[in-house]
């Protein structure tokens, strides 16, 4: 395992919150396992705004103690078992929320303001069991009541790109959630396919979908870093190799041995 | 051509509750609705455009800004129609994604309410799709509320449920009741089989009718075209039906 990824999983220490992008939007899956090796515990995650794989293996894993998030899966290869299981034995604090709910949080972040209003919720059990949040009645309108939701502000954003240069900027693209988590996070992990001697920013057409380097912590160069997720733009998901982890993490011990096998890179065949 | 497969008969039933949308979402994990969605684009072809967004699709998603636009696009009222599934689903159009028993340490987790509690409240055509038609599924009362079906006068609501398709029937909602009316019963099914599959109660004629099948042009449509487009984000699920296919073929005769 590359020590740069060794490098940046040491950044994450116990109790801190983690933002991690939806399952298509890009997927540090190279980041998982240097996660794991070092073993800061007590996570509270953040999906922007479900999870999936990379979720379903930290809390298998045991270093996490809450989950924020709109949905867990591993999409179609089913239920994410690991988080299941947690959810079931109460080993995890479940934080529900719905997708547009944690989008706001982030965006209020962003911003440097203490909270967004939304829409819907009201009446749903999602809002029931959120203290957190709030409902006010609009004050510019009368007898319209209107949820609010707190900023979220995560410790560390993990994501996975296609590239990066030498000065750090993070090209992303259309997929925007990945700026927003980063200028929410106080520290943003990027790993990438692989890195440019250009600058991203010294052409339009790349400076429109670069995030840049302000934002960013750390950069690392892992190839296929999304797998067995994909990553748009580059290769697609490997719906087997879900299949095969959904399959073998329906118990601890089937979870295990898989890992023991998961380096977080395509092996070649 | 071999007779309509069943969930080729739910397919272009969803096509048909999509009549006249001008943009539809599908969310994660929805096969059925994003092939119904590109079925519907296919029959309008060049009479009006059919805008089609999938998430977790690269093809199929013109969106820009992230995964907040789709919600941000419903906000502003330019998103006609979307899809929810639901673990269960209650007579009040209730819709539970959570799971079953005692929140928060349910018996059985599901993955969780996506974006259900706004699309719901913003969306004016919602459809509920749940294949798997019990009384496990279709409850009197949900466990938990991901999506009330209903709200408050004075809650700000431009959307909600519509209908409800499973595999064995259709059901219209009329939320000043609020409740679900039958609609029409699926090939091979009645109206007894549907009594005993609800666990909820529900309107319906004394002769429930049938629910249309395809005709040869629009399966031609479904199994050329659409089954193509869908391959490339529900890989998997376009594969099984390719199969289901030929068996049909093979047989010579439908299932």
């Amino acid at each position: 395992m590359a020590q740069d990824l060794r490098d940046m999983a040491r950044r994450v220490t116990p109790g801190m919150s983690l933002a991690l992008p939806v399952d298509y939007a890009g997927v540090s899956m190279a980041m998982t396992r240097p996660l794991i090796e070092h073993g800061a515990g007590g996570l509270h995650l953040v999906c922007v705004p479900t999870g999936g794989l990379q979720v379903d293996m930290l809390i298998g894993a045991g270093l996490v103690a809450t989950v924020e998030t709109s949905a867990v899966s591993l999409g179609e290869a089913g239920g994410a078992p690991r988080f299941n299981d947690a959810v079931r034995q109460g080993d995890i604090r479940i934080l529900d929320a719905t997708c547009p709910a944690i989008h706001a949080g982030l965006m209020a972040a962003q911003k440097g303001v203490p909270f967004l209003p939304i829409r819907g919720l009201i009446g749903s059990d999602v809002l029931a069991n959120r203290p957190d949040w709030r409902v006010i009645d609009n004050p510019f309108a009368a007898s319209d009541p209107v949820a609010l939701i707190p900023a979220i502000r995560p410790d560390v954003a993990i994501f996975h790109a296609p590239m990066a240069d030498r000065e750090g900027n993070v090209w992303i693209g259309r997929r925007r959630e990945l700026a927003a988590m980063a200028y929410a996070a106080s520290e943003t992990l990027v790993t990438v396919e692989r890195i440019v001697d250009r600058s991203l920013l010294a052409d339009e057409m790349t400076a429109a979908g670069t995030l840049p380097a302000l934002y960013v912590s750390a950069v690392a160069q892992a190839p296929r870093g999304a797998w067995p997720y994909g990553l748009w733009g580059e290769y697609a998901s490997d719906t087997d190799e879900l299949m095969r982890y959904a399959a073998a993490a329906r118990t601890a011990k089937g979870f295990a041995e898989y890992m023991a096998g998961f380096v977080g890179q395509e092996v070649p065949a | 051509m071999s007779a309509a497969l069943p969930r080729e008969i739910l397919i272009c039933t969803i096509a048909r509750l999509l009549d006249g949308v001008r943009h539809v979402a599908v969310g994660a994990s929805s096969p059925m609705p994003a092939a119904g969605a590109m079925l519907r684009r296919a029959l309008d072809d060049g009479q009006r455009p059919v805008r089609l967004s999938i998430l977790g699709s690269v093809e199929h998603n013109f969106f820009t800004n992230g995964s907040a636009e789709l919600f941000d696009s419903a906000g502003q009222g330019r998103l006609d129609a979307f899809f929810l599934g639901g673990g269960q689903i209650d007579g009040q159009a209730n819709v539970n994604l959570v799971g079953v028993g005692d929140y928060p340490q349910v018996k059985v987790r599901w993955p969780g309410s996506f974006g259900s509690a706004y699309l719901y409240f913003t969306v004016p055509r919602v459809i509920l799709f749940r294949e798997e038609h019990s009384p496990r599924v279709l409850v009197d009362k949900v466990d938990f509320i991901s999506a009330p079906g209903t709200s408050a006068p004075g809650v700000y609501r431009t959307g909600g449920p519509v209908a409800l398709l499973t595999g064995k029937a259709l059901f219209r909602f009329d939320k000043a009741r609020p409740g679900f009316t039958l609609e029409s019963v699926h090939p091979g099914h009645d109206l007894d089989e549907i009594r005993a599959a609800t666990g909820f109660a529900f309107d319906h004629a004394e002769t429930p009718a049938a629910t249309p099948a395809p005709d040869t042009a629009t399966l031609s449509l479904l199994r050329g075209r659409v089954l193509d487009e869908l391959a490339e984000t529900y890989p998997a699920f376009a594969a099984e039906w390719r199969s289901d296919l030929a068996a049909l073929t093979r047989e010579g005769s439908p299932a």
